[in-house]
């Protein structure tokens, strides 16, 4: 990309999610699913949204999504997309879409898990659309 | 449907200046407080309750009572950001019908543009350990980019477009050039809207709500005090609060939590969207109102695009009058906050006090709608149904 990218501010986990972090630093995208009702959530806590069980786990995400919506903050000091991403587990994740045309989007366009380094050297999931290659 | 027992706003009062670069926080709210009391005819000494949010400095409303010196017996400092102050009017109400006070002051103080702050597009500073955080501000959410999605996923959905949404900033346009306070008094056409700048796709510069220093303030009283002041009676008759989150991941941007509030607090007063001819709508965004509006029931969903467009929304020429001081699009955002002006032009019309090129003629029933908070991410819907008497 001819223009710089934004670099992701830095999250603050906590001792719920440091192994979310600590994944993504290794590559990995966990999302937490509840064993009690067997759905997958978002944002990831420990007391399950929807049936209020504490029985909770990580499990490997895909990577895999679509475009719910998605903004472009072309004014922003580097330009970004805000979005939201459907998650192929089921529930929708807010992200950036990286790698991308912003003013080629669509929602429903299919997208993948693209980590980007925060200022602070956390594993940020971000989402690039599908099948623009993993040399990026 | 019985109605619950009631109370009266009986003081309105928004502060003139939209920016206040030599006045302290505590001497706007002083100032708000004084234009209210001198609205209603009622003395500092009859407040006996006091609600506010965070734009008054200190712990809840521990300093701004003290510098004002109230002698209370009731607080509430209930926030929901711009709807707090809309929420605010139905807490004082329940307050007042469980005894706890029978003059209630709220208040809204803020120097946003004199502080060169509360620009939509900045990120905004949360605290980091509330949990939706870190989830969150690594991407840059900032207000206009999550108002930004609902726009977009509005478009994508119903055909919704720019030149819809303009409709919503000309009539604001409208109502403003009669109000001589607006920040904005010139009339815009849907061209100059939808050619505006983009500021965050699907939103233009002439999509948002102005940056505003002032504030405004209101008395809500016992119906007795009520009758024997002598201004004219703006009773509260409905009244409903809908916090909206996100679901775990479940949700559907399109619906607000004005489509939970809405008709609660429609049918609390015995009153449908079809009696309503006047609705102040907090508008921090065109999309805002169109949403509101659906949500409300004064069209389906995904008709907010129609209602507006050709002037729906301009008093005199649509079926409904909407913001006609101007609103949050051209005339004042205090604080960044909309949900106490929204209140006040409202409390004008019942009152037949507001300008007479936008007066609803004869007008009984007023709705009030505010949604503070984040559109697309966690907000809180409140609405108000007041009557003249």
């Amino acid at each position: 990309m001819a223009q710089a990218e934004r670099i992701p501010a830095d999250p603050n986990p906590s001792p719920e999610t440091e192994a979310f972090w600590e994944a993504a630093k290794a590559g990995r995208f966990l999302v937490r699913c509840c064993k009690a009702c067997g759905k997958a959530h978002w944002y990831p806590r420990t007391l399950c949204p929807f049936c209020a069980s504490l029985d909770t786990e990580w499990i490997e995400g895909s990577g895999r999504g679509t475009i719910y919506s998605y903004s472009y903050m072309r004014r922003a000091t580097p330009p970004f997309v805000m979005a939201y991403v459907a998650l192929a587990e089921g529930p929708t994740m807010m992200t950036n879409i990286v790698d991308c045309d912003p003013e080629g989007l669509r929602i429903g366009d299919a997208v993948e898990l693209a980590f980007r380094s925060s200022e602070g050297g956390f594993a940020v999931p971000c989402f690039r659309p599908s099948g623009v290659g993993a040399a990026s | 449907m019985a109605r619950p027992a009631s109370a009266y706003i009986a003081g309105a009062y928004e502060l003139p200046m939209r920016l206040y670069p030599d006045k302290s926080l505590a001497e706007l709210q002083a100032e708000a407080m004084l234009g209210a009391l001198a609205d209603a005819g009622l003395e500092r000494s009859d407040i006996d309750g006091f609600f506010c949010g965070p734009d008054a400095p200190g712990t809840g409303p521990l300093s701004i009572a003290d510098y004002l010196n109230l002698k209370l017996r009731h607080v509430d400092t209930t926030n929901t950001s711009g709807s707090s102050y809309t929420i605010h009017v139905a807490h004082a109400a329940q307050a007042i019908a469980a005894g706890k006070c029978d003059v209630a002051l709220i208040t809204l103080a803020g120097r946003p543009r004199s502080e060169g702050r509360a620009k939509g597009a900045l990120a905004r500073t949360d605290n980091p350990q509330q949990p939706d955080f870190q989830w969150e501000h690594p991407f840059g959410l900032a207000v206009i980019n999550v108002y930004g999605m609902t726009a977009m996923r509005h478009m994508h959905q119903y055909g919704t477009t720019s030149e819809q949404l303009a409709w919503v900033k000309v009539a604001a346009s409208h109502h403003a050039q009669h109000n001589p306070y607006a920040l904005f008094r010139d009339l815009v056409t849907v061209e100059e809207v939808a050619n505006s700048p983009l500021v965050c796709d699907p939103l233009h510069r002439l999509d948002c709500c102005v940056v505003t220093d002032g504030g405004g303030a209101l008395l809500v009283v016992r119906p007795e005090i009520a009758r024997n002041l002598k201004r004219p009676l703006v009773r509260l008759i409905g009244s409903a609060e809908a916090p909206k989150g996100q679901n775990g991941g479940e949700f559907d941007i399109t619906v607000s939590g004005a489509a939970q509030s809405g008709p609660a607090a429609l049918a609390e007063a015995g009153v449908t969207g079809a009696d309503i001819r006047y609705a102040s709508l907090y508008d921090s965004f065109t999309i805002t109102v169109l949403m509101q509006l659906e949500d409300l029931g004064f069209c389906a969903k995904g008709q907010g695009g129609a209602f507006v467009a050709d002037g729906g929304l301009i008093s005199g020429v649509g079926r409904l009058a909407v913001n006609t001081d101007g609103g949050g699009l051209c005339n004042n955002h205090p604080a960044n906050r909309g949900g106490m002006t929204k209140v006040i032009e409202a409390v004008r019309q019942l009152r037949g006090e507001a300008h007479p090129a936008v007066q609803v003629p004869n007008l009984d029933l007023a709705l009030v709608n505010a949604i503070g908070g984040q559109l697309a991410v966690r907000h809180a819907s409140a609405t108000l149904v007041l009557e003249r008497e």
